[in-house]
């Protein structure tokens, strides 16, 4: 096997061009090759060291996180905390302190698995990676990334270098909760994220759900703003929760049966909406929701 | 195929000459010859291979040791103050946190990693700070006041 560590954008997609596999914090994929999942590339560039990839900036009504900002920073940014808080609440949940200290959002997006957890948030503030390969820069929309579990549209000479998310609207808030077992190193049983815009009296304008670990991929809530809007929140929670439930297509495994989760994506949905819609109406609930709530597992 | 390069560890420059899909912690015990670090799951999930690198804690079982070069990477040797135990060695051992010891090293490395970024945790702060430590004697009730009791003689 061969490592380059490499500075700049343009030798990594030099090296992609030649075959060669990205690697950031490598906590999918060394993880994988150990457990025999898969193994190492023959060629892999590292791509941690490349100062592009490591910026949030905020410009023309977006934000762009670099493909190599680590969790840790995501969980933390003022930006991001105060403005894009679901993907702050998913940050916080990832592994433990050192997966979030090497683990990425680019490596979560790109690695496809429909547990992700930043998955969720990102689809729901109608987040875009731009993919770029030598000469070529592309925008592809989170729907038309994922294509299956550890699948993506990307091609294989094309690295995903930020992820761009448009500026929330006013009175609008988001949330990311999960279900589960343990407090750390834990993969989502279930997961929702929540965006929505509320009126002045606390009633819902439109928002949009996705869920995590109940289908192939991170997949949104169809039909999930026009069936709540105009709806108090209480309402809404309901009528979400239950088009969750309805919507899921979950698979058994040993984190969950399929009719557990078909019942508990309904409530994390309808949890997800509740703190979104209570950020929106500017109530300040601390990053993670899961922690700051109560929700998931115990002490 | 083996490469030469070379690795910064506890402030000392080491000549590795390894496979380059070698992961941190093989390469720190068998190259290196440093035998704190521990490899317990292998698989990311226990902690008794943390170690710092530039400062942050990191899982070496599922680092590539070829990717650390030119970072500085500590491990529980490189805490040492001379022949003398470092405060958290001396008050886990003291507050009864080590038991079977498998784990102390990576407990260590989170715990010097914590306080040094936040002198004074929280007892939560310091539960999120060793989430990634698992230990199968203590109860965890030890080691968290060993930490405290740290914190509040610095």
């Amino acid at each position: 096997m061969t490592l380059t560590i490499a500075t700049s954008l343009d030798e990594v997609l030099t090296a992609l061009a030649e075959g060669a596999r990205p690697i950031a914090g490598g906590t999918d994929l060394v993880v994988g090759a150990r457990q025999g999942k898969s193994p190492l590339p023959d060629s892999l560039v590292a791509i941690d060291r490349v100062a592009a990839l490591s910026q949030i900036e905020s410009a023309d009504g977006h934000i762009r996180i670099g493909a190599g900002v680590p969790h840790r920073r995501l969980m933390s940014d003022t930006l991001i905390v105060e403005r894009y808080t679901g993907l702050a609440d998913a940050a916080a949940l990832i592994g433990s302190p050192s997966t979030r200290n090497v683990g990425t959002i680019g490596g979560n997006v790109m690695n496809g698995s429909p547990a992700m957890d930043t998955g969720a948030p990102l689809l729901t503030l109608g987040a875009m990676v731009e993919l770029r390969s030598v000469g070529n820069t592309r925008q592809v929309a989170l729907s038309d990334l994922w294509t299956g579990p550890g699948r993506t549209s990307a091609n294989p000479d094309e690295l995903c270098v930020y992820i761009v998310i448009p500026q929330p609207p006013a009175l609008s808030g988001s949330a990311y909760v999960r279900l589960e077992y343990r407090r750390a190193m834990e993969i989502a049983v279930v997961g929702a994220g929540a965006s929505v815009v509320v009126a002045e009296d606390g009633t819902i304008v439109s928002g949009r759900v996705a869920m995590t670990s109940v289908a192939p991929t991170i997949v949104e809530l169809a039909g999930a703003s026009d069936a709540m809007a105009g709806l108090s929140l209480v309402e809404a929670a309901a009528v979400i929760g239950a088009m969750a439930s309805d919507q899921a297509v979950p698979i058994s495994d040993l984190r969950g049966s399929d009719r557990y989760r078909r019942h508990t994506i309904g409530v994390m949905a309808a949890r997800a909406l509740d703190a979104a819609a209570r950020r929106a109406g500017g109530e300040q609930i601390g990053v993670p929701v899961n922690r700051s709530l109560g929700i998931g597992a115990a002490r | 195929m083996n490469e030469a390069y070379e690795l910064d560890v506890n402030g000392v420059r080491y000549p590795i000459n390894a496979a380059m899909d070698r992961n941190l912690s093989s390469v720190l015990r068998t190259e290196v010859g440093l035998t704190g670090t521990k490899e317990g799951c292998d698989d990311c999930e226990c902690g008794a291979c943390m170690v710092l690198i530039d400062g942050q804690p990191v899982n070496s079982c599922s680092y590539l040791a070829a990717q650390a070069q030119g970072r500085e990477v500590t491990t529980v040797e490189g805490i040492l103050d001379g022949d003398n135990l470092h405060p958290l060695q001396r008050n886990l051992l003291e507050e009864g946190g080590v038991q079977c010891g498998f784990c102390t090293p990576g407990m260590i490395m989170s715990a010097q990693a914590l306080l040094t970024r936040n002198p004074s945790p929280t007892e939560e702060e310091i539960r999120i700070g060793l989430s990634g430590n698992l230990c199968r004697c203590t109860g965890y009730q030890r080691i968290l006041a060993a930490v405290e009791r740290t914190a509040a003689e610095s």
